[in-house]
């Protein structure tokens, strides 16, 4: 599968709030198209979305700042994010690198950008990620039998607390009520 | 023919060509009939909604059957795909046409529809001790409504999209009363749809305005799947849960699901061969 390099943009994740134009086609609040850099693709996947401000880490992290590899609750920094996430056993450091702090990396300490996070999610989600790369997990749209838009494993799932959070239900149909005009 | 006749009553048969008044089956059409017909709906409808409307024709892909696949291990209930539904396939507004229903169900029972419910409301989706079904047309392999339809006015395409020629419809409802799915409605009364809500691009057999008195249904979104694109449904489901492809393509979605995944489809003890099937992505 062939996977193109997004300029990535800060974006709020915003998905849950999905709305769809009968006209144009789906749009997602908070996901912009992926830049097309290579006319043959077939698939395009938006930029990773990132809460604002946040991304590139390198803005605070390369700024003299030690890096601090004891595994612990952050407290001066970032204590917004609450990891839902197997936490009694991951920390920041199991899936963001240490040393090149743009980037997130495998356990095997091969780094990769935020573009490619899936195969980051793969290594223990590999089931699914068998299935999202033949397009039966998680959301497609575009054509069946040709160009397509996939989206990340982290436009649907927070990764910090990836269970899919409740939505508000659109409202029912009416029911039947025999006073046909 | 109740199209006509309620186009008559609102002035628009008055413009039609010889052709649209003494027209054969859709199906039986030649290109140029079928030609004269369509520019005689676009021109109606375009003067009805004051907007620019295309009726297309577009015919089966060779070598295409579709079939359809919905995860019920993930749907949460949303009806966003019922709406998504209503915008494409320009469902009256009122009265309410709803061609998706959503039914919720008990974990405890399984799936027993004699309990459905379709009109359940709540905060959150999904809810506890809960899950959900959407149902709508099956396109069965061997469907009961084509059989039970008196004048021929519905029929399966050879992509295996079960149709319904709107303006031969009688509105006898025996279709609708042989389907086991409850997939088929009725507009007993006029249809009503803001003229700013419509969706202009349709396909004669599938999203152009009905009349009142003529059954519709779902068609797989037939104005995008003959273009290459994914339904409507298919796009707007938030959690993934519905996927679509040709059945005859190895490699496609839908034959990705039935050869890896745990799949069954509604009813089956009547033989009716849905090309709609269910399955578990867990």
């Amino acid at each position: 599968m062939k996977i193109l390099t997004p300029v990535i943009v800060a974006l709020g994740l915003g998905l849950n709030g999905c709305g769809y134009d009968a006209h144009d086609g789906p749009s997602w609040p908070g996901v912009v198209p992926a830049v097309v850099q290579d006319p043959d693709a077939k698939v395009q996947v938006p930029p990773p979305p990132f809460t604002e401000g946040q991304f590139p880490c390198s803005d605070c992290h390369e700024a003299g700042l030690p890096v601090n590899t004891t595994r612990r609750v952050l407290k001066t920094a970032h204590e917004d994010i609450v990891l839902r996430h197997d936490e009694q056993h991951r920390w920041c450091l199991d899936c963001h690198d240490e040393k090149d702090r743009d980037k997130l990396h495998l356990a095997s300490g091969e780094t990769l950008e935020f573009t490619e996070s899936y195969r980051l999610c793969g290594q223990c989600h590999g089931d699914k990620y068998r299935d999202w790369r033949a397009g039966v997990h998680g959301r497609r749209s575009g054509n069946w039998n040709g160009d397509k838009t996939y989206l990340l494993c982290v436009h649907c799932h927070y990764s910090h607390a990836p269970a899919f959070q409740p939505l508000e239900p659109k409202p029912a149909p009416n029911a039947p009520r025999g006073d046909l005009r | 023919m109740i199209g006509c006749a309620a186009a008559a009553a609102s002035g628009g048969c008055s413009d039609l060509t010889h052709t649209s008044w003494f027209r054969g089956r859709f199906r039986e059409m030649s290109d140029a009939e079928k030609k004269d017909v369509i520019a005689d709906l676009e021109k109606q409808h375009s003067e009805r909604f004051a907007k620019a409307v295309t009726v297309g024709a577009e015919p089966p892909l060779e070598g295409v059957e579709f079939g359809y696949a919905l995860d019920i291990s993930r749907c949460i209930g949303c009806r966003r795909c019922v709406y998504a539904c209503v915008e494409e396939n320009n469902q009256s507004r009122d009265p309410q046409v709803h061609w998706i229903r959503v039914l919720e169900l008990d974990k405890d029972k399984g799936i027993d529809l004699a309990h459905a419910n379709p009109y359940y409301d709540a905060e959150k989706v999904p809810r506890d001790g809960h899950f959900y079904l959407p149902v709508a047309c099956q396109q069965c392999q061997n469907p009961p409504c084509v059989k039970s339809c008196p004048v021929g006015a519905t029929w399966t395409e050879a992509d295996g999209i079960v149709v319904i020629d709107y303006d031969w419809c009688i509105g006898c409802r025996c279709c609708m009363s042989a389907c086991p799915y409850g997939a088929r409605h009725i507009n007993l009364m006029e249809p009503h749809i803001p003229a700013e809500e419509l969706n202009p691009k349709t396909h004669y057999l599938g999203n152009r305005p009905r009349m009142k008195g003529v059954v519709e249904k779902c068609t797989f979104c037939i104005q995008r799947v003959r273009n290459g694109r994914y339904p409507a449904c298919v796009e707007v489901c938030p959690v993934g849960a519905r996927k679509f492809g040709n059945l005859l393509d190895p490699s496609s979605e839908v034959r990705y699901v039935i050869e890896h995944k745990r799949v069954f489809v509604l009813r089956s003890e009547l033989n009716t061969r849905p090309r709609f099937i269910y399955f578990y992505g867990l």
